[in-house]
């Protein structure tokens, strides 16, 4: 029987869309010229030039020890929450826990931002990294218990109750079994947890003070005051990051299967 | 009936059930407490603040005043709700019009394929979205690649420009959101059973015949979850707009952005949030009251939900 062969061309013309802008953008962090139409050959000078700013290297601080922060709250709040919505998921309590964590899937990012931002303003929280860490946590957390709740979700408890029944106490059989077989579930949110928070930029926008600039906050601030060729490096180094996450964690998540 | 009796739910204390409350209260406090504080308490703020008048310190003033309310009933605002509005139902019917097919591809491509097509919609959302969308203005840029080849091909003039207009901040929507509206759809594809197109081209359906009667109406309820997850997303867009639009593309999400950082405004900024919250509400409860009348309709044809 004959196929139509328009879908398959059209999903290579989706995936050269998907493609073709981040390809230019990382090939042009490489080009010297100042504009894009013109390839003058190889060359790291933007790159030099990057590592000259010291107000990159403290955006870069920043950004690092959020995200290391955050990502070490949430995956620890989000696995006991995975935890609780699997193994008690009927109850009502887990209905409205589970719309909970849902939530910041689904709001857009914006009504987030200004949420909390009246929340902080409010409660009278001076804005600055530790309300970044509020928010980020915030999100990451329902990220995290996705994923690891996808993992739980092909678990034999079974395994966990044949070892209480040879004596292991209730937290025995949690660290040494739950934990260890959860542990691909848990790496893979925490990269994502990772990820989402260096990533961050319209929330962290709307919840940042003075002196808590981030790596994203940076590049918008370099997109709306130009410095173009400076931008196309730190974007670069911004998804080389992001990437190595990404393998990593599907990696993980492939080996359950 | 006695037995019965004896451990109906009314024998009040049933340690074992107790300890097991306890258990599952202690697991999900802290998150219901976190979300609870950082979630619920800041929404149910921002339509509060909606109500109250602002100082001039760029904080929130004492008593309460109807005034930012009826502050949003003017034209130009409703010119910004009605552009919103019309640039996210575009977006959202770009993405589901290209979805389809990719979707569709992917669940009938070999298994090997599979998996890296996959993967290669599921690295842009792994993609820091700000470098994206700056991807987007470089090459759009009137230096840039898009331009200069267009230029040569003499579809437009030196003077003509990409940015800054609605159809920029479409095509970056689009951009941005078309990964999102792929995998439902190919989620849904896969579990598609496929002989019932080849009945249907068997019985003399041609091949978009096919697709249209038999394949669409079976990843029915994707196709609502892809438009929700795209159209959400895009009423409450903010940087695409600030970045490729000009003032004559700005949406809701950039007065909110405004009231916050150029006016000082929150009150202000609280009420524009509020009427989107509004907005989003009412594509969510149809989506989910269709769903639910599909799922008793699925029953009665005998399909399993």
């Amino acid at each position: 029987m004959k196929r139509s062969r328009f879908p398959i061309l059209l999903t290579a013309a989706v995936m050269a869309f998907f493609y073709l802008p981040i390809l230019l953008l990382v090939a042009n962090s490489f080009n010297p010229a100042r504009f894009s139409s013109r390839w003058q050959g190889f060359s790291l000078v933007w790159y030099a030039r990057l590592f000259e700013s010291p107000e990159v290297w403290q955006a870069l601080k920043n950004t690092l020890l959020i995200a290391v922060s955050v990502t070490a709250v949430s995956v620890v709040l989000g696995t006991a929450a995975a935890f609780a919505l699997h193994r008690y998921g009927s109850s009502r309590l887990q209905r409205l826990h589970f719309t909970l964590i849902f939530q910041p899937l689904v709001v857009p990012e914006i009504l987030m931002g200004i949420s909390l931002l009246m929340f902080f303003v409010a409660a009278g929280v001076p804005l600055g990294l530790f309300t970044i860490f509020l928010a980020h946590v915030t999100f990451c957390v329902s990220y995290v218990a996705m994923t690891v709740l996808g993992r739980l979700q092909d678990f034999d408890f079974s395994v966990v109750e044949a070892a209480r029944d040879l004596g292991a106490s209730p937290w025995q059989s949690t660290r040494r079994v739950l934990l260890p077989m959860l542990m691909p579930g848990i790496v893979a949110g925490a990269l994502l947890a990772f990820t989402l928070s260096v990533d961050d930029f319209v929330i962290t926008f709307f919840v940042a003070g003075p002196g808590s600039t981030t790596l994203p906050l940076r590049i918008y601030s370099m997109i709306k005051f130009g410095a173009p060729p400076m931008i196309n490096a730190l974007s670069t180094l911004l998804l080389a990051v992001t990437l190595t996450a990404v393998l990593v964690s599907q990696r993980l998540l492939r080996l359950k299967r | 009936m006695g037995s019965n009796l004896l451990f109906s739910k009314k024998s009040r204390f049933d340690p074992i059930l107790a300890k097991r409350r306890k258990a599952e209260w202690l697991v999900s406090l802290p998150t219901l407490v976190w979300l609870g504080l950082f979630v619920v308490v800041p929404t149910f703020l921002v339509f509060v603040i909606a109500f109250r008048p602002s100082n001039p310190y760029g904080g929130i003033g004492a008593g309460w005043t109807l005034d930012t309310i009826r502050a949003l009933a003017t034209p130009s605002y409703l010119a910004i709700a009605w552009r919103t509005l019309w640039i996210s139902l575009l977006t959202t019917v770009i993405c589901l019009l290209l979805a389809v097919p990719a979707g569709y591809t992917i669940a009938r491509a070999p298994a090997k394929w599979r998996n890296r097509l996959l993967l290669l919609v599921i690295v842009p959302f792994w993609t820091s979205f700000l470098v994206r969308v700056f991807a987007w203005k470089s090459l759009l840029h009137p230096e840039g690649m898009v331009k200069g080849a267009l230029e040569a091909l003499g579809l437009v003039g030196p003077e003509t420009t990409l940015l800054y207009n609605p159809a920029a901040v479409v095509l970056v929507m689009v951009y941005t959101f078309l990964p999102f509206t792929i995998l439902p759809v190919y989620a849904a594809a896969e579990k598609f059973d496929f002989r019932l197109v080849e009945a249907a081209r068997d019985l003399g359906a041609g091949p978009f015949q096919s697709f249209r009667r038999v394949f669409l109406p079976g990843i029915r309820r994707a196709i609502q979850t892809a438009f929700l997850v795209v159209f959400i997303p895009s009423l409450g867009s903010y940087i695409i707009p600030d970045l490729v639009g000009g003032p004559g593309s700005e949406m809701l999400g950039n007065k909110i952005a405004q009231r916050v950082f150029t006016d000082r405004n929150l009150p202000h900024a609280s009420a524009l949030s509020a009427v989107l919250v509004l907005a989003l509400l009412a594509p969510l409860v149809a989506v989910l009251a269709l769903q639910r009348k599909n799922k008793k309709s699925d029953i009665i044809m005998g399909e399993a939900p």
